[in-house]
């Protein structure tokens, strides 16, 4: 990219919004700077987001979802899978375990991950936080054991054998 | 209680603050965008009184404000002192802010999350501003469930805040590499290992006075602390790159002189529209740094760079400024600071 490009609607200031529109295979490119992008309504708040890169990650999935009448619904706050895919938005927490199959591919698209592995809240979070650690100690075994390196995996057995009875003095 | 942004931090030459920004939900209730007001007033109450009946929580040094009490001015002022997001200040109606009264702490209430906590500091200061954000988490979590899945992390109305929620970020001043044309490539690097540089007031702002921010992009699978040193790392290779470059910055006679030249016009303007005042004030700050400008503390830089902007001025002011005047009050404020 050109260092500091001007915006190709005003000519006056440095573009700082950047869009590329393939559409039946031609690629078009618009540069815009911050009035001018936001005076065509391409403000990088609302319209060109996640919401847009959401929306067209699920672009023929939509479409055919949006096909159907009876479409699955949120119980927590209505919202269908279409909906949320369009707006790039969750509406409300329990969207993420209503769709989360669908949901997975992206969200390893943003992150590259999908387990977390940072804090976690509560009492509730304790019995989390060791669940994730003995899953990736089991991770671990199974690599362990792949590469035929036994003492460690012998460690890493013992450790998860002591975490799963609970053992509070092996933490 | 002097304002967090007044005082000098490590690393401040080219580090200029930090800010950690933990989103969060409460289990039970869909995202703000999907409440009435009715509801979000709950919502404001309900974490209101989570901090402020806390005995960790030093509850006097707080103020609770209903953001629709506010006047436009008041509200942009505190989104040029990055107290609060634009829209944030845009929308009011049923939002809700708890602010330190130094205001390094602002809880906002109904943003895009139910809660947003924020954290600033100044200079490179990373961990001291996520042990506070950390702290006052843990106040919140005693009082109030979060929406939270195991494999998924806090849940967020975005996916792209998923897992810590957490998001942080690092205003640098990068004069001398923008100078060289070098932020667009340094821009294109970092997002290619999750990380993003992006202008003065965040997304989809453009970076005045050379003043960048520089966050974390990803924060599903990877923890708090490990984000945290990631972004530590890169902003200390950025800041050497920066520190090199200020130092083969042209010839020092013509630095110099550029230096003194915006003094000279900041110290003498009888008009200063905030454009040219960035402007100025970055060659200052620069000048500063590299003791040229031996005679200004850069506490009065940074001062000035929070406290100069058109909504800052109208609120001293208590009125409505047309341009001209507000140029004027602008210039008159820089002489008496300097």
């Amino acid at each position: 990219m050109a260092v500091n490009m001007l915006c190709k609607n005003c000519g006056k200031n440095i573009a700082t919004t950047h869009i590329k529109h393939t559409i039946g295979g031609k690629t078009e490119e618009l540069h815009l700077c911050a009035n001018c992008a936001a005076e065509l309504g391409i403000t990088a708040f609302q319209s060109f987001d996640i919401s847009d890169l959401w929306g067209s990650l699920f672009g023929d999935n939509t479409a055919k979802v949006q096909a159907r009448t009876n479409e699955a619904r949120c119980e927590g706050c209505n919202l269908t899978f279409s909906e949320i895919a369009k707006s790039g938005k969750a509406g409300c927490p329990q969207c993420y375990a209503r769709f989360y199959d669908k949901l997975l591919p992206s969200l390893q698209r943003i992150h590259g991950k999908s387990q977390h592995v940072g804090k976690i809240p509560g009492p509730a979070g304790e019995k989390a936080m060791k669940a994730n650690h003995i899953k990736s100690l089991k991770e671990e075994l199974a690599a362990a054991v792949k590469d035929q390196n036994f003492e460690r995996a012998a460690e890493l057995r013992d450790e998860i054998n002591t975490l799963e009875k609970g053992d509070p003095s092996n933490e | 209680m002097s304002k967090w942004y007044i005082n000098a931090g490590p690393d401040n030459d080219v580090a200029i603050s930090v800010r950690i920004r933990l989103a969060r939900n409460i289990a039970g209730f869909p995202f703000p965008i999907r409440l009435d007001i009715a509801q979000k007033r709950r919502i404001n109450e309900l974490v209101r009184d989570a901090v402020i009946n806390d005995k960790d929580m030093n509850t006097d040094n707080y103020r609770y404000i209903e953001m629709d009490q506010l006047t436009t001015a008041e509200a942009y002022a505190m989104v040029e002192r990055h107290i609060i997001s634009p829209d944030f200040a845009e929308n009011r109606e049923g939002r809700a802010l708890l602010l330190l009264n130094d205001e390094s702490v602002s809880i906002m209430l109904n943003e895009e999350d139910h809660i947003r906590l924020q954290v600033m500091t100044p200079g490179l200061s990373l961990h001291e501003a996520y042990e506070m954000a950390d702290k006052i988490d843990g106040i919140l979590d005693k009082k109030i469930q979060c929406a939270f899945d195991e494999k998924l992390g806090y849940l967020t109305q975005c996916p792209t805040n998923l897992g810590t929620g957490m998001r942080a970020s690092i205003m640098l001043h990068l004069p001398a590499l923008e100078a060289c044309g070098a932020v667009n490539q340094l821009s294109t690097t970092v997002s290619k290992i999750g990380l993003t540089l992006r202008g003065t007031f965040g997304e989809g702002s453009q970076a005045k006075g050379a003043m960048y921010q520089l966050s974390n992009q990803v924060t599903l699978g990877i923890s708090e602390q490990a984000a945290i040193e990631n972004l530590k790392s890169i902003t200390e290779q950025v800041m050497e790159k920066e520190r090199n470059a200020r130092q083969s910055f042209l010839l020092r006679e013509v630095l110099e002189d550029k230096v003194w030249r915006a003094y000279g016009v900041l110290k003498n303007a009888r008009l200063l529209s905030g454009e040219e005042f960035m402007d100025l004030i970055s060659a200052v700050r620069l000048g500063v740094c590299l003791s040229i400008l031996n005679h200004i503390k850069l506490e009065t830089v940074n001062e000035l760079i929070a406290t100069a902007g058109a909504a800052n001025l109208q609120t001293r002011a208590g009125e409505t400024l047309e341009p001209t005047v507000r140029d004027r009050q602008r210039a008159e404020y820089i002489r008496e600071k300097l």
